[in-house]
């Protein structure tokens, strides 16, 4: 333990979509911003910062995490999954299949989130359904095509 | 991005962390500890807060058990708000948890953390009060358990270097019938124009609200008055409107005169959901 020097940058190791990647980061720096500006991966989106509207959701050890209310450092040795390992994943061809996009800027943050309750919850409820995709945001407004992307992949897990 | 750097220690003990942060402030330097982090990220981001250390508490064991040991449920402070929801081993604080920030944000949050905000709601309070609730704080070689109502007044207050380690509850009190109930200005994510919450215990009512005032509070006075069976339901609800312990919140979330017309409704449907009337 160091903490007399003044902080200085450090090298860390973050697993992320299955390979380790090496970044040089600020102790401060969130998790949002070592993702985009350091290992490119622009797929999670910078938004409120605030953590109100879900734009930057990755997966830390599975569960849905807004990146912008984490710090890289406290993510280390943890799995992390960005929209970019969710590549061709069903939750990406249900929102093609029923247009659940617009603009398309909230998208990645919807479909991490989703992937994470259908995987977690392969037989959730409505009222779950509806408590998770509260904590996205969709300025386009178009919840609708989301939520019967989530219920079309729901149904076909049960 | 936060504009300023700090040192980042993750400690393995309560020692390790104690010791951190008396080295920090011995220095003339400023530690903070940090369980979620969420408001210490948001408030650094935009300057509202400058740290040159942050000591995270979550590989520490002890504030992250969640367990009943002895009729006791005990809670760690870096728990987060979901896994304790989850956990259903406190149904009331389970469900008031629940309705704070969004589902995403709730994985990140801790209840220490919501306990220490500096937001002027802390949900997580009110079956805290409730139950009589203690906390076990350290300091140093120092621990000491205390009843959170001690330290709480308006806000933790804890000495600098103190940590909030766990919430301690008897098990007896979280069996107990209970309503909680928030009202938000317009979607179900938001912060309360009023939360309460509210337990039945030995046929008395016991309750506790955020949102009316500029601090969450549990009031002696306010709970006399609606367990007095000698007047009707709307007699002691408007006496009681009448005696909370401060002025009622007016700001943008919600006037005062609005956040009284909710208070008054929710009390009705408090009395009436814990069998209250007369």
């Amino acid at each position: 333990m160091n903490i007399k020097n003044k902080p200085t940058k450090k090298v860390i190791h973050l697993h992320v979509n299955g390979e380790t990647h090496e970044a040089v980061v600020r102790a401060s720096d969130t998790l949002l911003c070592t993702l985009r500006e350091q290992l490119g991966l622009t797929g999670a989106k910078r938004a409120c910062e605030d953590g109100d509207c879900g734009a930057c959701t990755v997966l830390v050890n599975g569960e849905p995490t807004h990146s912008c209310l984490s710090l890289a450092v406290e993510v280390v040795n943890k799995p992390i999954t960005t929209i970019e390992g969710l590549l061709n994943s069903p939750v990406q061809s249900a929102f093609v299949d029923h247009w659940a996009i617009q603009c398309g800027f909230c998208t990645p943050g919807f479909i991490v989130n989703c992937h994470a309750l259908i995987t977690n919850h392969p037989n959730a409820s409505e009222e779950l359904v509806e408590e998770w995709l509260q904590s996205n945001i969709c300025r386009c407004t178009g919840y609708q095509e989301i939520r019967e992307a989530v219920n079309n992949l729901l149904q076909k897990s049960q | 991005m936060i504009a300023f750097d700090f040192n980042y220690i993750k400690p393995a003990t309560v020692a390790e962390a104690n010791q951190t942060y008396t080295m920090v402030h011995d220095q003339g330097d400023h530690a903070m500890y940090f369980s979620g982090g969420t408001e210490i990220i948001t408030r650094a981001r935009v300057n509202e807060l400058k740290v040159d250390t942050v000591i995270d508490i979550k590989e520490i064991a002890e504030c992250t058990v969640m367990e009943v040991q002895d009729d006791k449920l005990v809670i760690g402070a870096a728990m987060s708000l979901n896994h304790i929801t989850n956990s259903n081993l406190f149904p009331l604080l389970g469900e008031t948890i629940k309705k704070i920030a969004d589902h995403t944000s709730r994985n990140k949050i801790t209840i220490g953390g919501n306990i220490n905000s500096e937001l002027i709601y802390k949900e997580s309070v009110l079956p805290l009060l409730l139950v009589d609730a203690k906390v076990k704080l350290v300091k140093g070689t120092k621990e000491k358990i205390v009843p959170l109502s001690s330290v709480f007044d308006k806000k933790l207050k804890v000495q600098a270097g103190e940590l909030l380690l766990q919430v301690i509850i008897d098990t007896e009190y979280t069996k107990l019938p209970y309503a909680s109930l928030k009202k938000t200005r317009f979607s179900k994510v938001g912060y309360p124009v009023i939360s309460a919450a509210a337990i039945v215990k030995d046929k008395k009512i016991r309750i506790a609200f955020s949102g009316v005032c500029e601090y969450p509070f549990r009031s002696q006075e306010v709970e006399n008055i609606l367990n007095d069976s000698k007047k009707s339901v709307s007699e002691r609800i408007e006496k009681a409107i009448n005696s909370l312990p401060t002025n009622v919140l007016d700001d943008l979330q919600g006037s005062n005169e609005y956040r009284v017309f909710v208070l008054r409704n929710m009390l009705y449907d408090i009395m009436e959901e814990m069998g209250m009337g007369e």
